[in-house]
């Protein structure tokens, strides 16, 4: 932890204490849930139906133009029958549903439209209509305790080469891209590796155990709040970044440095 | 400009007297702290280069006390949590050390790395002004050879250490350039085993890597720098025209003390710039990358900037492959890696030759021509550099896409259209505003400067009145040359084609020296249109042809 304490007083360690603390809170709060440690499947067979006749309504009013009346899919967008109820989560809580644009390549993250409770039950109801993988909780994404470096070797395996080292993301062909990961909670990076959205491919238990899935979520959470011990990031880029920075700094400076020294002409 | 004054000479003599009194070399030494030196901005971008790779030179030195050019295979329990207990090199393993656990490390290793960054574009900006200025006609072709051998050493040096950390960013460099060894015609698996000792990546590579890298290449650089700095000073700086710089003369301030004490101060500039961005910005980062591990990979996984145009040349490639009695010929990879690096610096490295070929001028000159007034030079020299810089944006046409979002494809057509048409449009352009801007030296001698005041005659008419340049300007304005002419075909008095220009190669000359000298502007001395302003005659300016 020496790298910690040094770098305690660094400007941004604020932040990163608080969204530590943040962090902490959401994650006791979920261990207190009463009964959460019965799994999804419990979940979802508890589910009153009140909820899917909540979340039905929902689908009708905001869903159904694209998916269809009872999530069979139309010419515009997916079927959601068997997607289950992690993939609603994950799509509506990120902001991507309902989609504003169908036709663009993918849909970005942007303010969700649902609180948590309405997103619930609309994934309540799209689980009742075939099953499929539930919203992760409380001990699924219990990660804290995870394997740091494991999850730093399985990050580099499995998904730098699209949400690159850092998760500051990347490009991919047809004008999709893999999102920076700087803003995703745990439970949506669990659910992005159990759902595969869009481009990004399904990581089943047979690739990803649950135990490796909770060390990437701690190896991607406790990247990005690690400050930067060599000062300032460039947006952990790489070298594209540095050789510009190289470039307009290092040079850029140079060069004013010549310009002032020779510019006090000696007289005749 | 009078260095002379006494209080120099009093410190130039004394210093003299004293060297003189110990060593007994009072001329050879008062010559040379008397050698004078021109002043201009432009003529400290070498220093740059100079003094970032001092800079390399110490920070290297203290980074070989900790670092561990090995491939052994250790258990990391360093202070760096995310990495503890997994199974790297020694070598990227004494890079984390260097990095958390050696006091000043991290900051050793950020400036030698900014600096490399510096000396590289130091470099590139020094030869830039070496090329616009034509500063590497007779007598210094040799000097600009010597300058591009270290170019190529440098980027050769950059690249090498590069990949001594042994992180996953290392690791796969090293693996594209196996690829692009391997992707040399006929034979690129010996070439490939050669280099790696065997199998990629094989043990052997860090240790050999690492010789190359603080010994072989750096003590090669030592020796040429030496050489270019000596060469130098034996044939003088070069100069803009001046009032009293000529041919014959330079001006300028004497190299002590006025020199070195500007030198030493752009050297702390140096210093201190590579010391500001080691400190307060980022770079290359390893501990994110993670060791070296064959089967990972990850987005933006780049060289450095100076090789950014190899990858750019590799992602602009179409996937064009043939198959010929056994072997392979992957253009997708020869093209890019072999010709387009093979081509940009063998015209680097022969293009004093080929503008005198071209030109026919064996001249010798002191003075430098202002880059407008060579316009197909700058013309060259703005496509060369137009070439470079779409093949180093295409290497980041990824960020491209996720920043402006833009589909990758789209970049990447983009990038080769811009590749095939940006030069031709630099060229252009370049040699227009060449022209236009010598048309204006050339109205400005003539007419003399717009002083802004406009005076009415007593026919009624406005004119404005202008003034006669100062003397230091007009020297400095018909300070052009002009560039000689091949006439072609020559003939002899009976019509027919002389020898010497018969033959393609004649022909190939003729037709070279007329692009080269086609828009040519006659340098008019002022002293030929004196006089006349006032009257605000517009004539056409004529070029010769
Ligand atoms: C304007 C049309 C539109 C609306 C409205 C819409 N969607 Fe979608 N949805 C799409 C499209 C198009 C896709 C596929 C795009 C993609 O994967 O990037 C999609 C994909 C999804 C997926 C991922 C399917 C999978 O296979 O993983 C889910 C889940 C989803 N939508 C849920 C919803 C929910 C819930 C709503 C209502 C709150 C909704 N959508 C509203 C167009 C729409
Ligand atoms: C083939 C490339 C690819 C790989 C490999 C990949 N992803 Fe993704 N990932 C994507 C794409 C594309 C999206 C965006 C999908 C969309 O919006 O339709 C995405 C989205 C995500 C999101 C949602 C981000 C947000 O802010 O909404 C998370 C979290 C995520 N990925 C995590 C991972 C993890 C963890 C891994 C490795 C186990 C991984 N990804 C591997 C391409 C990939
Ligand atoms: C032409 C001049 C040189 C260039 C362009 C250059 C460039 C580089 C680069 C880019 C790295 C990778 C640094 C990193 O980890 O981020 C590096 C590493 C290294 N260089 Fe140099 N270098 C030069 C000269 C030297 C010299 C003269 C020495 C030693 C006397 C040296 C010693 C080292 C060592 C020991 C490393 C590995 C340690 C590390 O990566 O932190 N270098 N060099």
């Amino acid at each position: 932890m020496k790298w910690i304490t040094v770098r305690r007083r660094h400007p941004r360690a604020g932040y990163a204490v608080m969204l530590l603390a943040l962090f902490g809170l959401g994650a006791g709060y979920m261990a207190l849930m009463p009964d959460s440690t019965g799994g999804a499947e419990a979940v979802s067979s508890r589910v009153p139906l009140q909820d899917i006749r909540e979340g039905k309504q929902l689908y009708s009013q905001s869903c159904s133009t694209c998916h269809g009346q009872n999530g069979e899919g139309t010419d515009v967008a997916p079927s959601l029958i068997g997607v289950g109820a992690a993939a609603v989560d994950l799509q509506v809580s990120t902001g991507r549903m309902p989609a504003m644009n169908p036709d663009a390549p993918q849909q970005p993250r942007k303010r969700r439209v649902f609180n948590q409770e309405e997103t619930e039950q609309i994934a309540a109801y799209v689980q009742s209509l075939g099953g499929g993988p539930p919203i992760p909780s409380g001990s699924d994404i219990a990660y804290e305790g995870a394997d740091v470096a494991l999850g730093g070797n399985l990050f580099r395996a499995n998904c730098a080469q699209c949400h690159n080292f850092a998760g500051s993301g990347g490009a991919l062909t047809g004008g999709k891209e893999a999102p920076d990961l700087h803003d995703a909670t745990p439970t949506q990076i669990y659910e992005a590796m159990i759902t595969g959205p869009g481009a990004m491919p399904v990581f089943g238990g047979d690739t990803l155990s649950a135990e490796e899935k909770l060390a990437v979520i701690k190896f991607i959470v406790d990247v990005r709040e690690e400050p930067n011990p060599g000062g300032f990031g460039l947006g952990r880029f790489g070298p594209v970044t540095e050789g510009l920075a190289g470039w307009l700094i290092g040079i850029g400076l140079l060069i004013a440095a010549a310009l002032w020294m020779t510019a006090k002409k000696q007289h005749d | 400009m009078t260095p002379r004054t006494s209080p120099t000479r009093r410190l130039i003599g004394g210093t003299g007297t004293y060297i003189d009194e110990r060593f007994g070399s009072a001329n050879f030494v008062t010559r040379s702290l008397r050698k004078l030196f021109p002043d201009h901005w432009a003529f400290l971008l070498g220093e740059i280069a100079l003094y970032s790779f001092v800079v390399l030179l110490l920070t290297g030195t203290f980074l070989s006390f900790f670092f561990e050019p090995s491939a052994e295979h250790v258990t990391y329990n360093g202070s760096y949590e995310n990495l503890q207990g997994v199974e790297m090199s020694a070598a990227y393993a004494s890079t984390l050390h260097i990095s958390f656990d050696v006091r000043g490390g991290l900051l050793m290793r950020q400036i030698h790395h900014w600096s490399a960054i510096i000396f590289i574009a130091g470099i590139m900006v020094h030869m830039l002004r070496v090329f616009f200025t034509g500063a590497f006609r007779k007598p210094r072709e040799l000097n600009w050879v010597i300058g591009v051998t270290m170019f190529i050493l440098a980027f050769a040096n950059g690249f090498i250490g590069y990949g001594l950390p042994d992180d996953l960013l290392s690791g796969i460099g090293l693996k594209i350039t196996q690829g692009m060894a391997i992707g040399i015609p006929v034979v690129g698996t010996y070439v490939s085993f050669f280099l790696f000792g065997g199998e990629f990546p094989g043990t052997l590579l860090i240790p050999r890597f690492y010789i190359l890298h603080v010994l072989l290449i750096p003590g090669i650089l030592l020796a040429l720098i030496t050489a270019h700095v000596v060469i130098m000073w034996y044939q003088k700086h070069g100069n803009f025209a001046r009032k009293r710089s000529t041919e014959k003369t330079v001006v300028g301030a004497p190299f002590y003390p006025y020199f070195v004490a500007k030198t030493g101060s752009f050297f702390m500039f140096v210093f201190g710039v590579t010391a500001l961005m080691g400190a307060l910005v980022q770079i290359n980062p390893i501990w994110l990358y993670g060791p070296y591990n064959p089967a990972q990979i990850t987005a933006d996984s780049q060289s450095d900037f100076y090789f950014g145009f190899l990858e750019g040349a590799v992602r602009l490639m179409p996937a064009w492959e043939y198959s010929a009695l056994g072997h392979t010929l992957t253009l997708s990879i020869v093209i890019p890696a072999l010709v387009i690096p093979g081509l940009l610096f063998t015209v680097l490295l022969l293009y004093p030759f080929i503008e005198q070929w071209v030109t026919g001028d064996k001249r010798h000159h002191q003075l430098l021509d202002r880059p407008r007034n060579a316009p197909t030079r700058t013309g060259f020299g703005m496509a060369g550099v137009v070439f470079y810089g779409v093949l180093w944006a295409a290497a980041g046409n990824d960020l491209f896409a996720t920043t402006f979002d833009i589909p990758l494809f789209a970049t990447t057509w983009f990038f080769r259209i811009a590749l095939f048409v940006g030069p031709v449009i630099a060229f252009v352009v370049a040699k227009r505003v060449c022209l236009g801007l010598q048309r204006r030296d050339r109205e400005l001698l003539e007419h003399g400067v717009e002083s802004g005041i406009i005076k009415r005659l007593p026919s009624g008419e406005f004119i404005e009145v202008t003034e006669t340049p100062s003397e230091e300007a007009q020297a400095h304005l018909e300070g052009k040359k002009e560039i000689p002419q091949i006439a072609l075909p020559a003939r002899d008095d009976g019509g027919v084609p002389a020898p010497h220009s018969r033959g393609v190669r004649a022909k190939l000359r003729a037709a070279l020296n007329r692009l080269y000298t086609r828009d040519e502007i006659e340098v008019v001395p002022a002293e030929h249109h004196r006089g006349e302003h006032g009257e605000a005659e517009h004539r056409e300016l004529s070029s010769t042809e």
